[in-house]
């Protein structure tokens, strides 16, 4: 049985049935902590450590499901496109604010790691951690970081994002729905956009997509000029 | 329209994002380029909305489960973070407070200038 339970195609159905449950168990009970990715991520992390299947074998199957996140990210262009006319009227504040929640968040994740005692493998797995899987991943192999790390922190504020962005929001006081969404996409990438596009729909998801976006362009861009000011 | 045909423009994008990746060596992700390569083409009038809307609505209405096999990687750093949990934790939840609030603040801001100066200029 052991030996089965490595077999791809039982993995990626495992992992089909257990997002599905996770899925459900929100709809059901509505809690916003209940995200499914993180209990499907709990789930399956449970399941390969009593198991004894090993996170390489996971990839076997898994590699299939990751796989798509690369088209995923190419079709939030039609939500991007929906909305290009509202965009394309306020093309300045949206640059602006982007450059701004850019650099604030590599030299706030870079400032606080470092405060707490953080090493310098892992302040540079962080740094990119704001922006999509496949950014953040390139950018922390090119600053000398953890890429796994980076992957799971990236899921992790995705997550974390997706659940609370949204009381942030509104603790920041930020009224407009195009700046909110705005920003749950630039601080968490395309799990938080989801949530966005979930809770208000396509304008809310092409702002946040748009945020997504810009803040990777311009981490990609930044990161390697404003961590060596930053004593990197 | 077929599923084959909007599967076929999708990757079309993101092949042409690889490339554009490859012939320039620029550091941004094919899948961005292809994003908004996706976008512009639409925005010209090239390509239409119904030859990609279908497929690319499943594929962002999911998004969050294209995630998970990522987030399984953490299996293999847990010694790591067992160990720097406290400054990963605190790092991520300050960062993700002050990039909202600054985006947001900024846009905001940026947006009242903006209407300000187009009202007197």
């Amino acid at each position: 049985m052991d030996e089965f339970f490595a077999n791809p195609y039982f993995l990626i159905a495992l992992t089909f049935g257990v997002y599905l449950f996770a899925s459900r168990l929100r709809r059901r009970f509505g809690l916003s902590l209940m995200n499914p990715i993180l209990i499907s991520v709990i789930l399956l992390v449970a399941f390969l450590s009593t198991s004894g299947v090993s996170y390489e074998s996971y990839c076997e199957g898994g590699k299939y499901i990751e796989f798509w996140l690369k088209p995923a990210v190419v079709a939030l262009g039609v939500p991007l496109y929906r909305q290009l006319s509202t965009i394309r009227k306020q093309l300045m504040p949206l640059l602006v604010a982007e450059l701004a929640g850019c650099v604030a968040g590599l030299v706030s994740v870079v400032a606080i790691a470092e405060l707490f005692g953080a090493t310098r493998e892992v302040i540079m797995s962080l740094a990119p951690k704001a922006v999509t899987t496949p950014i953040a991943m390139e950018i922390s192999t090119a600053l000398g970081g953890n890429p796994s790390l980076t992957a799971a922190v990236v899921v992790c504020t995705g997550i974390f994002g997706s659940m609370a962005g949204f009381s942030m929001v509104r603790m920041s006081r930020i009224r407009s729905s195009m700046a909110g969404s705005l920003s749950i996409g630039t601080a968490s990438h395309a799990v938080g956009t989801a949530a966005a596009m979930e809770r208000g729909g396509e304008r809310f998801g092409a702002f946040s997509s748009l945020g997504l976006t810009l803040n990777g362009l311009f981490t990609a861009l930044l990161a390697p000029v404003i961590l060596p000011l930053l004593g990197y | 329209m077929n599923l084959i045909m909007q599967c076929a423009v999708l990757f079309g994008f993101l092949a042409a994002g690889e490339m554009i990746v490859w012939l320039t060596s620029v550091p941004v992700p094919s899948s961005i380029i292809g994003m908004i390569l996706l976008a512009a083409s639409l925005q010209s009038g090239r390509l239409r909305l119904n030859q990609v809307e279908q497929f690319a609505d499943f594929l962002t209405r999911n998004l969050g489960f294209f995630f998970v096999p990522a987030g399984v990687g953490v299996i293999r750093c847990l010694g790591l973070i067992a160990d720097q949990w406290v400054p990963i934790v605190m790092a991520t939840v300050v960062s993700t407070f002050i990039i909202i609030a600054v985006t947001g603040w900024t846009h905001q801001w940026s947006r009242r200038t903006a209407k300000r100066f187009r009202r007197h200029g």
